[in-house]
């Protein structure tokens, strides 16, 4: 029996390494960019009108580190952890440290690895999001990030080994619906929940930039030419 | 010779603001000289926003030995500081944060500070601030 190398057959699972990681990032911080006016319009009906911007400059940030982040000798560890000193130190909002902390954690479970296997990189973003609400006190239906990333990450544990693009593809999907369904919620946490009853109806701009987190990362790690 | 007098608790004052910060900090030594406090408001390049990296090296340069107190206004204020409290690992062994109000807080603390008490009674004085009688009616 030959041996394949992982990521060359269509669907298979890639490794995850430091170029993997730094095209999630570019990606994210893309998509953000086109989101920036939609995302601050979501912050501005139930918060203070800056969550793409804050976003935005924290991502932009990130991309022009980039290079000298994933300079040789850099590990996924390494990289997320310059990713995550980056987001706290100038998005300025709720979302800095709150990203801020789930790159740290995901990092932390990394270890000194080169590249991780989507088993690895599942259990890291596990680790990433319970850091996350850990750092906000945050549960599920608080209506925030949370809501997006908890189902999301889910998904692409309880979906592997089936076929890594699918498995990305069902994680996205889990994620919107996440954020949807936490729409009509009030909420009860961060800027949002001091307007109470009139958070109800609101799309959450955290769980919507969240999505595009988990977009990015389908982007990034779904085979060239698989659906996505 | 006598003993070198015990360092003083420091406190670090984290908020949205530049302006808020350094305010608060101004008023808060007026009642407490020789207690170390540091303002950590705003963004590095001045704009509106709270940066948990600011926050750490506050809380080093406001730790002259004997811990450092942290009060925080509102929001991401609080997760800032927390996350600075994991950046800071071993180091935040000595540091507490406050969820008492922040500019009464900071004025009874300092003050607490000056008299030269520990880090968890200065603490237990910055959130019992949220009880002062103003003396309004
Ligand atoms: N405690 C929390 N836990 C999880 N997510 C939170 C929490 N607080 C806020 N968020 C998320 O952050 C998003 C807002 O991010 P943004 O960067 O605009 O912060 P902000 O509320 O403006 O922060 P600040 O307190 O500095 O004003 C919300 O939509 C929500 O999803
Ligand atoms: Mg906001």
């Amino acid at each position: 029996m030959t041996e394949t190398p992982a990521g060359a057959v269509f669907g298979a699972a890639p490794t995850v390494g430091v170029p993997e990681l730094a095209d999630w990032l570019r990606r994210f911080a893309a998509l953000v960019a086109a989101a920036k006016d939609e995302l601050t319009a979501l912050d501005a009906a139930i918060g203070d009108a800056d969550h793409g911007v804050n976003l935005d400059r924290g991502l932009q940030a990130v991309v022009a580190r980039l290079p000298e982040l994933g300079a040789p000798g850099a590990t996924p560890a390494s990289l997320l952890k310059g990713v995550a000193l980056t987001l706290i130190s100038t998005v300025g909002g709720a979302s800095g440290p709150l990203y801020g902390t789930f790159f740290l954690r995901l990092a932390g479970s990394l270890g000194d690895a080169p590249a991780v296997g989507p088993g690895e990189l599942a259990a890291g973003l596990r680790a990433g999001l319970d850091g996350m609400a850990e750092r906000g006190r945050t549960q599920l239906d608080d209506k925030t990030m949370v809501d997006a990333l908890a189902p999301a990450i889910a998904a692409l544990a309880a979906g592997l080994p089936a076929a890594w693009d699918e498995v990305l593809a069902r994680s996205v999907a889990a994620g919107a619906a996440g954020r949807d369904r936490v729409t009509p919620l009030v909420a009860r946490k961060g800027r949002a929940s001091y307007l109470g009853e009139r958070s109800a109806g609101h799309q959450d701009p955290g769980a919507t930039s969240a999505v595009l987190l988990l977009e990015a990362l389908r982007d990034a790690l779904a085979p060239a030419g698989a659906p996505g | 010779m006598s003993a070198p007098p015990r360092p003083a608790v420091g406190l670090v004052l984290v908020s949205h603001s530049p302006l808020v910060a350094a305010g608060t900090a101004e008023l808060a030594g007026q009642m407490a000289p020789g207690v170390r406090i540091v303002a950590a408001g705003g963004l590095a390049d001045g704009r509106l926003g709270t940066d948990a990296v600011r926050v750490v090296a506050a809380v080093e340069a406001a730790d002259g030995g004997a811990g450092v107190v942290v009060l925080a206004d509102l929001g991401s204020a609080v997760l800032a500081a927390r996350t600075a409290l994991e950046l800071l690992g071993e180091r935040a062994a000595r540091v507490r944060l406050s969820g008492g109000p922040f500019v009464e807080g900071a004025v009874v603390a300092a003050v607490e500070a000056s008299l030269g008490r520990d880090v968890d009674r200065v603490l237990a004085a910055a959130e019992a601030a949220a009880g002062l009688d103003k003396h309004v009616r």
